[in-house]
């Protein structure tokens, strides 16, 4: 069936052969013909010569999520050959490097086989091995462009400006293009029956992922220290930050820095550094995933009872244990909820895109510092690494960054007593005071028992009195922590529930039912703890599927024992193989569920 | 635990600093620690050089950890903030206070369990930045809150008091100090007064990571004959290889010493420390003798006191980063972000 602006490209190649240059190149090119673009890399936790894939999905539609099926398939590792062909989708094409004999048993009747001498062609047009294996990526970008029609000229104005300050590397990668553009040409019959037509569906968009979001969040939201071990799929959001501070963060007089970065020895002393620095005024975060929660928890365990600010980012991964640390999932929901021993929650924002990462990178030092106390920011490796079209993020200048209740050395010299867990507004958030500032400011901070004068004590209802106020306090973070996403359709009994990087798969899933003649509504929650409109949001529904990527059901547990939600009415569509959620399985669990009678 | 307040009455001539304070205003509470434990001498130390140094009480940060050592904070300087943190972790809460404000003065109090064996890391790694700040080891060479278990500084051969003696090699933080590179490195101990408020004023003012270790005898745990971290033990194998002296910017270096035996280091300052030899074969500013007079006398049986190394000229972490001079915490954040012009700018990368 002919299709224009409907069509997934997949490309398997070897991990250091830098075809990623070249996927964006495609990726960026489409995106600049004005038609809407997802990228999706599926790459191992391995530097050089394993396997790894890359994704374009053309959507006119403008959907967000993956889509698990593969139109047009680059075999270029044939260590895989036989795996990538197995995937195409029937009536599918297959694109492969017939330098050397394929062999004929190798094949489906159901998919189109097209072979391109890539390597001879590059081989005989390119001097030394190093470019002749990069040209041959830019070589399939070429043959792309004449079978999906792909517009030339777009992808040498890239080319031009990729390439600005090496110009002898602009007629070499054009060459490559031209190579395989024409092969095609002459070859195939061009372009498919799934094209491409320009369009204009992304104005006032951006392809960014979600760690260099976060990375100019924090730069945008006044962070001066960054404390972090690297850890994958974390570190580019550490990288992206400090990018940004080079740009922007020189003191003009001085010409010194006004960011401090540092690299600590674990993760431990990550957040250790990160509490210091918070507890002393500035604004400072640590990006991590899951074993560095884990890593973390003590700390954060300390950061929640002495009350004390701190911005954690979890780009989370797949799990248990090292698990796969090169997948994406949402299973460290539970441990950052309640990271740490004894009575300890945490507050945690759950960003669905890059567009959140930036926003949500400002929210959660508004958030830690008003509330003073952690805040984890739970983006994924899918939204963190991966390349997103969004709208255009925004400064608002006239915002006033909320700096929280932080005494003057005026303020303190005018009072008579300070009392560091004194609840004075009766919020559940008490004044806190930096070190340096007023000689009546000091006090001791600790995280042994306490009592709301802020003194040493192991006397019971001392004790009691101020954990008994930190549960006020997380009554006042419900209040203002960001409201979930709400959508109304026909239906008024059933609905999907989810959270993050979900949320693409989700709205298009809720297409597609919706063409199914089943209407359901929409909730996707963006921060823990619950909004009080979560709780009346699955109080109106019957049934609320909540599609979460985890085993164990970890959004529904939060919910029930948060929200106390019924856990009849709730229930789980799972996704946890490790690749990003597409729409198709949301769509046939919920049909599954409908046909077993759960239908609202 | 003592339920003592502390009286608040002081005598009406006590001597005065240059800010008008006595030393009655850089005490803090009552120590809740055991009747001649060590750790309240190293307290009574630092009240004193902080005092003699002038240093406003609020612009210090007092760092811990856990263990007995790290709840001496409490014990000085009430008027300024007190951050006891989980065990073994004071180092990077130090770090990344000293980050957000490089202006404060930071005295670390820790323990031989808290620095030698669950921080070891954080110790280790502290170090190597070169941080700013003032590093106390209170050695005992056994976890007191626990009572009593050996430490790793626990000497081989030292016994507990019940059970078998130390089989396990010690680790020494002096010598593992000058093996990773510290800038200041002192020792002394919690009965030698005279010795010790020099090394800390010294540990307050040089730029970079100033460590002292204070051999501070455990007495319920730690005191028994066959200890070799006791009183006695300590006062019998005391070895002062080199005293200092802190001489305040601008001040004469009034006391005359014979030539070859002292030596006046400038820190960073004005300030001086003049070194006394005692044993004219110690050099203290190269780290391979420091380090190999340390590990003779040390299999002597010798406790080597004194400033055993200084290093005035490297970099301390803000300057090896060139960070700015003033506290990061009080840059305003709306010059911290280029704004929304800028940020369009930004956004064309992404098209």
């Amino acid at each position: 069936m002919a299709t224009v602006n409907d069509v997934v490209i997949k490309i398997g190649t070897v991990n250091g052969t830098g075809s990623a240059s070249a996927n964006g190149l495609l990726m960026k090119s489409i995106f600049r013909m004005g038609v809407p673009v997802v990228g999706k890399n599926y790459f191992p936790s391995n530097i050089q010569g394993l396997p790894t894939w890359y994704e374009i999905r053309v959507t006119g539609d403008g959907y967000q999520a993956r889509s698990n099926r593969v139109d047009v398939m680059v075999a270029m590792n044939a260590q895989t050959y036989a795996r990538d062909l197995a995937e195409v989708s029937p009536g599918g094409w297959l694109i492969y490097d017939s330098t050397w004999p394929r062999s004929t048993l190798l094949d489906r009747d159901d998919v189109t086989v097209l072979g391109i001498p890539l390597s001879r062609m590059c081989n005989e047009h390119f001097d030394g091995a190093r470019a002749r294996i990069l040209m041959k990526n830019i070589a399939y970008v070429g043959a792309i462009a004449a079978l999906l029609d792909i517009d030339l000229d777009t992808i040498k104005a890239l080319i031009e400006e990729t390439f600005a300050a090496k110009q002898q590397l602009i007629a070499s990668n054009m060459e490559a293009i031209r190579l395989g553009f024409d092969y095609a040409i002459q070859n195939f019959v061009c372009p498919l029956p799934k094209k491409i037509a320009a369009m204009d569906g992304t104005k006032g968009h951006i392809i960014i992922d979600g760690n260099t979001a976060a990375g100019l969040g924090c730069m945008y939201a006044g962070a001066t220290v960054g404390a972090w071990y690297p850890i994958t799929p974390s570190t580019s959001l550490m990288d992206a930050f400090r990018s940004f501070c080079a740009q922007y963060r020189e003191d003009p007089e001085s010409g010194k820095r006004t960011y401090c970065i540092i690299q600590a020895e674990d993760e431990l002393a990550a957040i250790g550094m990160v509490l210091g620095a918070s507890w002393n005024g500035a604004r400072s975060f640590t990006p991590t995933s899951g074993p560095g929660i884990s890593l973390m928890s003590e700390f954060l365990g300390f950061g929640y009872y002495a009350e004390i600010p701190a911005v954690v980012f979890n780009v989370q991964r797949t799990g248990p244990s090292t698990g796969m640390p090169t997948r994406t999932q949402q299973a460290d929901i539970l441990s950052c909820a309640y990271a740490s021993h004894g009575d300890t929650k945490h507050v945690l924002l759950f960003p669905a895109d890059p567009g959140e990462c930036f926003t949500m990178a400002q929210t959660s030092f508004d958030l830690a510092e008003r509330l003073q106390t952690p805040v984890m920011v739970l983006s994924d490796l899918d939204i963190g690494m991966n390349d997103w079209m969004v709208p255009d993020f925004e400064c608002d200048e006239s915002d006033v960054p909320d700096r929280g209740k932080v005494l003057s050395a005026e303020e303190l010299e005018d009072m008579e007593n300070f009392y560091r867990y004194l609840d004075v507004d009766g919020d559940g958030i008490p004044y806190r005071t930096l070190p340096g500032v007023h000689p009546k400011g000091a006090y001791f901070t600790r995280g042994s028992g306490h009592t709301r004068y802020g003194s040493y004590t192991e006397d019971s209802d001392a004790y009691q009195d101020v954990v008994d106020r930190l549960l006020l306090k997380w009554e006042t973070a419900r209040s203002i922590v960001p409201e979930p996403e709400i959508q109304y359709s026909k239906s008024n009994k059933a609905a999907i529930l989810c959270v993050g990087s979900s949320d693409g798969a989700c709205n298009e899933a809720l297409d597609r039912l919706n063409e199914q003649d089943t209407s359901l509504n929409y909730c996707r929650v963006r921060a823990f703890p619950f909004a009080d409109s979560v709780k009346e949001f699955i109080e109106q529904h019957e049934i609320v599927y909540v599609v979460e990527q985890n085993r164990d059901a970890q959004l529904r547990t939060l919910l029930i024992l948060d929200s106390d939600a019924d856990a009849g009415k709730l229930v789980s569509i799972l996704h946890y193989d490790g690749l990003p959620l597409d729409a198709g399985f949301v769509v046939n669990r919920v049909v599954d569920e409908q046909s077993r009678g759960r239908a609202a | 635990m003592s339920y003592i307040t502390k009286p608040t009455v002081s005598h009406p001539n006590l001597p005065r600093n240059k800010l008008g304070l006595t030393s009655r205003d850089y005490e803090g509470t009552v120590s809740t620690l055991c009747a001649g434990c060590g750790h309240d001498s190293v307290t009574a130390a630092i009240i004193q050089a902080v005092f003699e140094l002038n240093i406003e009480p609020h612009t210090i940060a007092k760092m811990s950890g856990i263990g007995c050592s790290s709840k001496t904070p409490a014990y000085f300087v009430s008027q300024s903030h007190g951050f006891n943190s989980v065990h073994g972790r004071m180092p990077s809460v130090t770090t990344g206070a000293n980050a957000a404000n490089r202006t404060l003065t930071y005295i670390g109090v820790s323990g031989d369990g808290d620095s030698l064996s669950i921080g070891t890391g954080q110790f280790v790694h502290a170090i190597r930045r070169n941080l700013n700040m003032c590093y106390i080891i209170e050695n005992n060479g056994v976890y007191g809150l626990t009572k009593g278990q050996f430490s790793a500084s626990a000497d081989i051969g030292t016994l507990p008091k019940k059970g078998l003696a130390n089989q396990q090699e010690p680790i020494d933080s002096v010598s593992s100090a000058i093996a990773l590179g510290a800038t200041y490195i002192a020792r002394s101990f919690s009965g030698d007064k005279a010795q010790l408020v020099p090394l800390i004023k010294g540990a307050l003012v040089h730029k970079g990571f100033s460590l002292v270790d204070v051999i501070s005898p455990c007495v319920t745990f730690n005191d028994h004959e066959g200890s070799t971290k006791s009183y006695a033990h300590t006062r019998e194998h005391y070895h002062h290889v080199i005293d200092a002296d802190y001489i305040a910017p601008a001040e004469e270096i009034k006391t005359a010493y014979e030539e070859g035996a002292a030596m006046p280091v400038e820190l960073h300052d004005g300030s001086k420390i003049v070194l006394r030899k005692i044993d004219s074969e110690y050099d203290p500013t190269s780290r391979a003798t420091a380090f190999k007079y340390l590990r003779e006398r040390f299999n002597a049986g010798e406790i080597t006191t004194g400033l055993l190394y200084i290093d005035d000229s490297r970099k301390e972490m803000h300057d090896l980063m060139g960070n700015i001079d003033t506290p990061l915490s009080e840059v305003p954040l709306d010059t911290l972000h280029p704004g929304q012009d800028e940020l369009k700018k930004i956004l064309r990368r992404y098209r």
